[in-house]
């Protein structure tokens, strides 16, 4: 079976992308995405346990029997997820605290869970890890986005704090967009959240919905074309 | 017998769970021993740095994580107070203190000198609204240090509440519970200051007692 690499790239940042088209795991999205720089770092730290996750599940597809796979995935992503939060906190204690509150809620994101089932049971081991790596990479795409806009809109700063994420090289980040802005608290609130993924899902909509007009357009008169 | 019929049997789905569970606990062991250590020293030196920030300077030359002790509250509960000493003149103590506030407790470290002046105050745990509540933080705003120097006689009783209370602590627009459960927790380390300062500088340390 051969693997199709950049299908696996459109379908994790686009396509199939975890929040925008797939809309799964938005606990943690609703739930970190009050600025750029915490919507970076659990996108971060989630694709981090997608991949891994992908990978030890393809490497055991072939003991795990249907019938009792959800509990073993289950329990494989927790064990994961918290060695992840051990090890964070003992290695990279900095960045823990300011990561710390996101990695638990790793488990509860279904899109881990999601990959686990639909790509990695039934693909190679580096097939999966790539579908982790772009699946990942979409989902942090995401919340940084919805994160960007709730800050700007909410507080009028882009990536605040992103150097006590990436450390202070990443200092010229932190940009204020609007010095001395009150802030609109309801961005920042859920509601915000929520109103944000709103106004994307339907973008995405829109924007997909014209592309099919054109192709169909396109298709329907291939003279005009030719 | 090959592989794809001992899949079928259900003696396999079970081996199959107990050495999955087997692995994991075994793997979820070896993280925690591997780590446990290096977790203590970077939470002793998160302690060690949070203490700093509420003593001034020089005002101590122990080392306040062996100059520990433990007293109980009122409600049972039980604190830890770190003593500060220069050349063994007691010059102040450190202790935990909590308040209930908008989303969970709000916890604070506070310092207070030997006459139950306020040292300084850092909130060190809290879940309070990203953008209101969290201006309590020395991270987001100057409010925490309005604590610095006052005690129990300055501002007296009446005046230990937030300016919406009568008080003469700032509140924030749109957050009052959460300055207000502040106030109230610092008033209460206070009070836990003066009912035990006989006993705080005396009583045996922890640690030492131990080794």
């Amino acid at each position: 079976m051969t693997t199709n690499y950049r299908e696996i790239a459109a379908n994790g940042l686009w396509d199939q992308n975890v929040v925008f088209a797939q809309v799964l795991g938005l606990c943690p999205t609703m739930a970190v995405t009050t600025s750029g720089t915490n919507g970076l770092g659990m996108g971060l730290a989630t694709m981090a346990v997608l991949i891994a996750s992908n990978i030890i599940i393809s490497s055991v597809r072939m003991f795990v029997t249907p019938q009792v796979r959800i509990p073993v995935y289950i329990v494989l992503i927790a064990t994961l997820v918290t060695i992840v939060d051990l090890v964070m906190n003992a290695f990279m204690h900095d960045l823990y605290k300011v990561l710390g509150m996101f990695i638990a809620l790793i488990v509860v994101n279904c899109a881990v869970l999601g990959r686990a089932e639909a790509f990695a049971a039934r693909n190679t081991v580096v097939a999966s890890a790539a579908d982790g790596l772009f699946m990942g990479l979409g989902f942090t795409l995401a919340l940084v986005v919805i994160g960007l806009i709730r800050e700007l809109v909410g507080t009028g700063t882009l990536f605040s704090q992103a150097s006590l994420l990436l450390g202070p090289a990443f200092s010229f980040l932190e940009i204020t967009v609007l010095p001395g802005y009150g802030g609109t608290l309801l961005m920042i609130l859920p509601p915000g959240g929520f109103a944000v993924l709103g106004l994307l899902l339907a973008a995405r909509q829109y924007m997909e919905h014209r592309i099919a007009q054109r192709e169909e357009a396109a298709s329907a008169s291939p003279l005009a074309t030719a | 017998m090959n592989f794809e019929q001992l899949r079928e049997k259900i003696g396999y789905h079970s081996v199959l769970l107990g050495v999955i569970g087997l692995a994991t606990s075994a793997a979820l062991a070896l993280a925690n021993h591997s780590t446990l250590d290096s977790i203590r020293a970077a939470e002793a030196q998160d302690l060690q740095n949070s203490l700093k920030q509420v003593l001034p300077d020089g005002l101590a030359d122990n080392d306040l994580l062996k100059d520990a002790t433990e007293f109980t509250r009122d409600d049972g509960s039980k604190v830890t107070v770190y003593r500060a000493r220069l050349g063994g003149d007691p010059k102040g103590a450190v202790f935990k203190v909590a308040g209930r506030g908008y989303a969970g407790d709000v916890v604070a470290l506070m310092g207070v000198d030997v006459t139950g002046r306020i040292l300084g105050v850092r909130v060190i745990k809290h879940q309070e609204t990203p953008g209101l509540g969290d201006k309590i933080e020395i991270s987001k705003g100057r409010w925490i240090t309005a604590f610095d120097g006052k005690s129990l006689a300055e501002p007296d009783t009446a005046h230990w509440g937030v300016k919406k209370d009568g008080g003469i602590f700032d509140q924030f627009a749109g957050a009052t519970i959460t300055p207000r459960a502040v106030v109230k927790a610092v008033k209460g380390g206070l009070d836990f200051y003066a009912a035990h300062k006989s006993e705080i500088f005396t009583k045996p340390a922890l640690v030492a007692a131990k080794e």
